[in-house]
């Protein structure tokens, strides 16, 4: 049972980070019908802008002799500070590389995906060089053991967080024009311009939110392990991307369950089989699901044929 | 006055001409039809004023001002509200909400007001609610404003889009199709809508049609548009006897 309970707390914290970056998949395909494949990069690019803000922000404090600042304020900071930069990195990616090919063939948007984010690693790669950064540690770890779980304050924290950050898009979405006019588009995208909404400021909005959720988590991984490469966005990107697809195209729900499903999932096979299989397991779980339901659990088939 | 009034448009997808100096004037309060045989481009006739497409050539004018190449959104801001051949409704949506998606440029409220109940908030809210129902009532559907829209019946979804098209405030309606794949009752049910509607919002309104007595009936001045050129234009009665229409269009017997 305590050996069950510590593998659902790592899993619920595996599961933060994929629901995090599914959610910026799942957002972009509903309201343009395209998969941003250089999604994973921007996590990396979050919790790249998340450490030079963090870096900042700590000089900035102790240059100033503000010493008392806690810990957990410089985080929150870095974070609300980071989403939104990286926010803007996100639009610059739908303006510059996406909407260009709004008309183009699926194919043609995919390949630019991909091309973005190789333009993002090796750009890193060409900036900061090789070496690996390590996020600077904001808060220290606590260790609490309830009824022989072993939960650290940090894991506690992004769990939280990202529970928080989901509630807060569903609230938007729900609530403001700019979502309701969101979730117009994932059920009928061609009509949603002739009742006076503009298209490119939702995309645009759209890729922002989903954008800012990515540096998010991010960030939030950098919390846990504090070690930044050009390259880690890309196998978290493709599983995230992977929970999108089994949450459904498009449903904000689906993909932050299917992310935390995905992290149970992983975290479980790992306990029963070698971690090796890990992957080759998981995944062809996954691949039966989606033979059952090939829409995914809350993805329905596209009916728009008009494109824009 | 004009309300719309499109010179010389022609469009071609690729070398393909679909249409060919298309001309026509909408006056206040007018109901004109457009006739025509399939892929004779009348959908694209309206995808091409609403916006969806920009003309190769020609003008368009929507209330005086110049509207060709100017994005979709604009162009329903200015006063051209649309329906579609197909049904195009948001799955899992209310009918209310449909309505109130229509009235986006007129909600000012932002993030503050969508959180809490500001005075502002409070105010556009009732007004959106207020005019939702009263156009659901005038087409008749005011009962089903808070159904989900995938729970509904054809006849009442066909409503409830006319009731989204009419909620943009529109100064001319277009109507595509709008009895298609309905029974002969329900066919006489939206004559007595789209009357209605043009009786009480004073509206000038465009369609296409397929059946003739329904074009015959409603309309003012009909266009028969074969090959994507307008080959005749007149009164119902005009273009019911014309030659050329019975050949191209109607064939040997007036189709009722």
């Amino acid at each position: 049972m305590e050996f069950f309970l510590q593998n659902v707390v790592n899993a619920l914290q595996w599961g933060s980070f994929y629901a995090l970056i599914a959610l910026g998949y799942s957002m972009v395909y509903g309201v343009l019908l395209l998969f941003n494949f250089a999604h994973g990069d921007i996590f990396m690019v979050g919790a790249y802008v998340g450490f030079f803000v963090a870096t900042g922000l700590l000089l900035l404090v102790s240059s100033l002799g503000l010493v008392s600042m806690p810990g957990w304020v410089v985080l929150v900071l870095v974070i609300l500070v980071a989403m939104f930069i990286t926010a803007f990195v996100g639009v610059a990616v739908e303006r510059i590389g996406y909407r260009p090919l709004r008309q183009a063939p699926r194919a043609s948007a995919a390949i630019t995906g991909l091309m973005i984010g190789i333009i993002f690693e090796t750009g890193n790669l060409a900036l900061l060089g090789a070496r690996r950064l390590s996020f600077p540690e904001l808060i220290e770890t606590t260790t609490y053991t309830i009824g022989g779980v072993t939960v650290t304050n940090k894991r506690i924290m992004i769990v939280a967080v990202s529970l928080l950050l989901m509630f807060a898009l569903h609230q938007f979405v729900q609530r403001t024009k700019w979502g309701m006019a969101m979730r117009a588009m994932a059920y009928d995208f061609a009509v949603v311009p002739l009742m006076g909404v503009p298209l490119n400021s939702i995309a645009a909005l759209t890729f922002g939110l989903g954008s800012a959720l990515a540096a998010a988590a991010g960030i939030l991984f950098g919390v846990a392990y504090p070690v930044l490469s050009p390259y880690m966005g890309i196998v978290v990107g493709w599983k995230a991307f992977v929970a999108a697809i089994l949450g459904g195209r498009g449903s904000i729900l689906g993909a932050a369950l299917a992310g935390f499903l995905l992290g149970f999932i992983e975290i479980f096979v790992a306990t029963i089989f070698p971690s090796t299989l890990r992957d080759l397991i998981a995944f062809s779980i996954i691949l039966l699901i989606l033979v059952f339901r090939p829409h995914g659990f809350f993805g329905e088939a596209h009916t728009s044929r008009l494109r824009l | 006055m004009t309300i719309l009034r499109v010179e010389h448009m022609t469009h071609y997808f690729g070398g393909l001409r679909a249409v060919n100096n298309y001309n026509l004037t909408v006056d206040p309060g007018q109901i004109r039809g457009l006739i025509g045989p399939n892929g004779a481009g009348k959908s694209t006739v309206f995808n091409l004023i609403t916006g969806l497409y920009t003309p190769t050539e020609g003008t368009i004018l929507l209330d005086g001002e110049d509207i060709v190449g100017r994005p979709p959104y604009q162009i329903a801001d200015m006063g051209l509200g649309r329906t579609f051949q197909n049904l195009q409704l948001w799955r899992h949506m209310t009918v209310l909400e449909h309505v109130k998606m229509a009235r986006y440029s007129k909600i000012t409220y932002g993030l503050v007001g969508a959180f809490f109940a500001t005075p502002r908030r409070v105010r556009e809210e009732a007004e959106i609610k207020a005019k939702a129902y009263s156009l659901l009532e005038l087409v008749g559907v005011g009962h089903l404003a808070e159904q989900n829209v995938t729970n509904l019946p054809y006849g009442a979804l066909r409503r409830v889009e006319m009731a989204r098209a009419l909620a943009t405030e529109p100064k001319i309606l277009f109507l595509d199709e709008p009895t298609a794949g309905m029974n002969p009752e329900e066919l006489v049910q939206m004559m007595e809508i789209i009357r209605k509607v043009h009786r009480e919002l004073n509206l000038a309104i465009f369609l296409i049609e397929h059946r003739m007595k329904f074009v015959m009936e409603l309309c003012d001045i009909v266009q028969t548009l074969v090959f994507g050129e307008v080959i005749a234009e007149g009164p119902p009665d005009y273009i019911q006897n014309d030659p050329q229409v019975i050949e191209a269009y109607l064939g040997t017997e007036v189709e009722t």
